[in-house]
């Protein structure tokens, strides 16, 4: 029988959350035995996997100042999972400290935890939503006080559209954020693919996130890059993860394919 | 991959220069601030990628040229303490170099490259190792309050959420409880036995019970005596899971015994794995409506002026007599209808009329009033009474003659007092091979019968007399038809003259091939014929047809050719077109007139308008013939005859019988002189005289000897087709 929306979903420690694992492989404690477990499953398959999530995070920080290079000073973080360190509004604020962030997740234990780290900043706000009902995302208190639809906005959709499938229609899903912000908006993307690699754990891991609470949905490149429909591709376009604008110090990553996660940020002309 | 010194941009030297010197010792520190910038380097290759921070690697390279300046004052600084190193390990942590890892190659790179690059005394190893112990320390001390203080964090938020969650659910479950509570239907739940766990306010109320009265009981215990069967097959399919809702309309007794029409809807609630867990009904009190749809009923059943039952509701309960009759049941119709009542209703006006319907409606009932019988105005002055499983006629004669006695009295109605009578049609019969149509209507004919039979009378219904009645109606309807299809028929009897036994002339005698009655004799018909008027076509017809045959003997014997006679029923001679019918039929057909004899009873001809006598002479002007048939039975006014055109009497049979009666009995000397004296008379008067029923040679010698001119009867020939009449005049020849 369907839940109808006004009626609550309940917390159910036993079943893993994507946020959480993903906490777990950054070398957080945010997590519990059920996350551990599957965390720990994946990593048998693909012992990368804490490298790779780190790589994630670091394109996160690299975009988002990227966009704060650009004269971006709001943002909406799709997907935000548990604040772990290096946060948006951490990258952002430490450079300008103006800047508006509106994180969004539907986990409610990440959503509880969120609010409380954000607790008296109120350049922040934290959505407890499905990212891809994107009315209940914009038309939310938060999102509605803190951003601005004449400004630019930097929507971010880190490692979430893996978890978003086709029959969710990613595509007018997106559509509908770009025309959440002014001219020169930005869309930053990080997608897990599997065409690339002799990693064959990958099917494997897809397969362990079936248990979980986020099913996973890997695409090609091209069809990543087919998301930013409506957006300019900045340089260097959707590429592996560690060649996206790599900071100059950065060691150059030979085999950067072996990440399995592509990156991309798109600018509305 | 390790990285030189002096390949770090220009920059970063400068800043990293500015970091050496907010040393403690500016001199030691400069001299030692390329050392430390190269263990920062070293160290950032060592822990680069084996924990996250939030750090490009330039950053991280500053944030671990700051901990180097940290390890070196603490190696440095008399009297020595590690502590310095302890805050060291806790920075690392601070900053998310959380990977055990990172604490590995940290610790190594401490032993192996800090003196190296400090140009630490060696002397001093004891310094090193309690710097390293001191920074692994201090780092486990950070990052196992960090995980304490993350598991806070993290069960917190789960806390948050869960009771968030939980406070969502409680305001749904408030909403689906207030749903309940407040819902104007009737809600209750019952566990899979039936017993009930919970009511909300609108059942208790419809019923009576408190919830703790309620909850004490058993669904089955709803059960209702007048309950349809289907209800509680449907509630056992429900509970067996054979179903899983169900909608009936049901009964329920109230607290205070009374009994409440509701529409019932229960429903199965399964659990997850789709096990039957609860049922839950939904009782909506439709008891007004069904009071209001009763009442209707009523109204449409039920006459208003006499309040009693109505023809609907009489031939309800007719047929649910029969539905429910047994094989061997009787039942008894009384159909009454008031003598006189229009006169009442016309002269007294509809009022009292009306006034007097509701007493007689009142008697009726009271002395007919049993179960098993049932008293309906049925419309108008018309009532009928319906007996159920009677026993015999002689019940329906009982209660007929209990209406007739009880409508005795006079009824008072205002100043009135008005005697008033009923006649009664009466119908009992056995159920079986009847049906209410059947009863119905021979009730209607009985009354029809027992009207007919004069006032305050009752009539039973007769089958054969309905039978003859359907006959004659039958046939009535059936006649235009019959001619068309050609089913009549004439038959010809020859008429003899008595001196030398030449056949004269034939009567023509109508006769009906009925398809379903079979041959059927004038006497069956023609009758019927004058009362629906059908006589004058087929009495046209009858002329056309023997005219035709006339004229065929007519151009077959020339002069020895017979005249034609053709009787002609009253109604015929009273019909204006009569003279222009006979006279076009005997244009059409080319007959002589004088070969034509028109036979009329006396009664036709005497005691009537002038009219038909007028057209009798037109027609014996023309040259027809006019005899009078059956001479002798009616009243003949003797002297009258003189004045009207007849040309020939034809003698009853009755008289001519008598000549046939032996010697013995002296009758027929009287009978002889009576037939003398109308030849004589009509000899007297220039008439012929033509006798009927002649049977024996014995009869037509005698009258032969009176003088009798003609003679017909089956002595001579019977009534047959023409072609017997053909042979007759062949063999005379």
């Amino acid at each position: 029988m369907d839940r109808p929306t006004w009626a609550p979903a309940g917390v159910d420690m036993e079943r893993p959350s994507a946020a959480r694992v993903y906490d777990y492989w950054l070398g957080g404690s945010h997590n519990f035995a059920a996350d551990r477990m599957l965390a720990e499953q994946a990593l048998r398959l693909v012992p990368d996997m804490p490298e790779i999530t780190r790589a994630n995070r670091a394109f996160l920080r690299r975009a988002v100042r990227y966009c704060l290079d650009q004269g971006i000073r709001q943002f909406l973080d799709l997907g935000s999972g548990i604040p772990t360190v290096g946060n948006v509004h951490e990258v952002a604020q430490q450079v300008a400290p103006e800047t508006r962030v509106v994180y969004v997740d539907s986990d409610p234990v990440a959503v509880a935890h969120s609010r409380a780290l954000l607790e008296g900043n109120d350049l922040t706000g934290v959505v407890h939503a499905d990212a891809t009902r994107v009315d209940d995302v914009l038309g939310a208190p938060q999102a509605r006080r803190l951003l601005d639809p004449d400004q630019p906005l930097a929507v971010l959709m880190v490692a979430l559209l893996h978890f978003v499938p086709d029959s969710a229609d990613p595509a007018g899903m997106i559509a509908r954020y770009r025309a959440a912000g002014a001219h020169g908006s930005h869309l930053v993307i990080s997608h897990g693919t599997d065409v690339t690699g002799p990693d064959m754990g990958r099917a494997a891991v897809k397969e362990l996130y079936e248990r979980s609470t986020t099913p996973l949905c890997l695409r090609e490149p091209a069809d990543v890059t087919a998301l930013f429909a409506g957006y300019e591709l900045v340089e260097p376009g959707v590429v592996y993860l560690p060649q996206w604008r790599p900071e100059e110090t950065d060691r150059p990553e030979p085999n950067p394919e072996r990440f399995g996660m592509l990156a991309g940020v798109g600018r509305t002309p | 991959m390790s990285r030189p010194a002096k390949g770090i941009p220009e920059p970063r030297r400068r800043h990293l220069g500015l970091a050496a010197a907010a040393g403690s010792d500016t001199a030691r520190g400069t001299r030692h601030g390329d050392g430390r910038d190269a263990f920062a380097l070293a160290w950032a290759d060592a822990v680069v990628g084996t924990s996250y921070v939030s750090m490009s690697r330039t950053e991280v390279e500053e944030h671990l040229r700051g901990l180097t300046d940290r390890l070196a004052e603490a190696l440095f600084t008399e009297p020595f303490t590690a502590d310095a190193a302890r805050q060291v390990g806790a920075a690392m942590v601070g900053a998310h170099f959380t990977g055990t890892e990172t604490l590995n190659r940290t610790i190594a790179l401490v032993a192996d490259e800090l003196p190296l690059r400090l140009g630490l005394d060696r002397s001093t190893p004891w310094r090193l190792s309690a710097l390293q112990g001191a920074l692994a320390a201090g780092y486990a001390e950070a990052l196992r309050q960090r995980t304490l203080d993350e598991q806070e964090a993290i069960s917190q938020a789960v806390f948050v959420a869960r009771d968030q969650a939980e406070q969502a659910l409680r305001v749904s479950e408030a909403r689906f409880r207030a749903v309940f509570a407040e819902a104007a239907i009737g809600m209750g739940i019952a566990d899979m036995d039936g017993n009930i766990l919970d009511a909300n306010a609108s059942l208790l109320d419809m019923f009576g019970y408190s919830l703790e009265e309620l909850t004490r009981r058993n669904v089955r215990d709803f059960m209702h005596a007048e309950d349809a069967a289907s209800v509680w097959r449907l509630y056992d399919e429900l509970v067996s899971g054979q179903r899983d809702h169900f909608r009936v309309e049901k009964r329920f007794e109230r607290s205070d015994g009374e009994v409440i029409w509701t529409h019932l809807t229960a429903s199965l609630i399964r659990d997850d794995e789709g096990r039957p867990t609860y049922q839950v009904a939904m009782i909506e009190d439709v008891t007004d409506r069904h009071l209001l749809q009763d009442r209707l009923r009523y109204q449409a059943l039920h006459d208003p002026l006499t309040g009693l039952p109505n023809r609907a509701l009489f031939l309800e309960r007719l047929a649910e007599a029969f539905d429910s009759a047994a094989e061997e049941d009787r039942i008894g119709l009384c159909y009454l209808d008031l003598d006189g009542f229009k006169v009442i209703n016309d002269s007294l006006g509809h009022d009292v009329g009306d006034q007097l319907l509701v007493a007689v409606g009142q008697r009726l009932d009271a002395c007919v009033s049993a179960p098993g019988r049932l008293v309906a105005r049925i419309g108008g002055d018309e009532f009928i009474i319906l007996m159920e499983r009677s026993s015999s006629t002689r019940d329906v004669v009982a209660i007929a003659d209990h209406v007739l006695a009880a409508l005795e009295a006079p009824i008072r109605v205002r100043e009135h007092e008005l005697s008033i009578s009923a006649s009664i049609g009466l119908v009992e019969r056995s159920i079986v091979g009847t049906t209410p149509a059947d009863v119905m209507r021979d009730a209607d004919i009985t009354l029809y019968w027992a009207k007919a039979d004069g006032k305050a009378k009752w009539a039973l219904f007769d089958p054969e007399r309905n039978a003859r009645e359907v006959a004659r109606f039958t046939l009535s309807t059936t006649m235009p038809a019959a001619i068309e299809r050609g089913e009549f028929y004439l038959d010809y009897q020859p008429l003899v003259r008595l001196c030398d036994g030449q056949v004269v002339g034939a009567e023509a005698l109508v006769r009906w091939h009925h398809p379903e009655f079979g041959l059927l004799a004038p006497d069956r018909f023609i009758g019927l014929a004058e009362e629906t008027g059908q006589i004058v076509p087929l009495g046209r017809w009858v002329l056309r047809q023997a005219c035709h045959q006339a004229r065929l003997w007519q151009d077959r014997f020339g002069s020895r050719a017979p005249f034609i006679s053709v009787n002609l029923a009253v109604r015929q001679s009273r019909d204006p077109g009569l003279v222009a019918d006979v006279a076009k039929i005997l244009a059409d057909t080319g007959v002589e007139a004088t070969r034509l004899q028109l036979e009329l009873t006396e009664s036709a001809i005497m005691g009537t308008a002038d009219e038909p006598l007028d057209a009798l002479r037109a027609l014996s002007a023309m040259g027809v013939r006019i005899a009078i048939d059956d001479f002798g039975t009616g009243y003949s006014n003797l002297a009258y005859l003189r004045h009207l055109p007849v040309h020939e009497l034809k003698i009853a049979g009755s008289f001519v019988e008598g000549l046939r009666a032996s010697a013995s009995d002296g009758s027929h000397v009287v009978d002889a002189r009576i037939v003398g004296t109308l030849v004589s008379l009509a000899h007297a008067l220039g008439l012929g005289v033509t006798a009927e029923g002649v049977e024996t040679a014995d009869q037509a010698r005698r009258l032969d000897d009176i003088g009798c001119d003609s003679g017909q009867g089956w002595y001579y020939a019977r009534p047959g087709p023409p072609e017997r009449i053909d042979h007759i005049l062949s063999d005379v020849r």
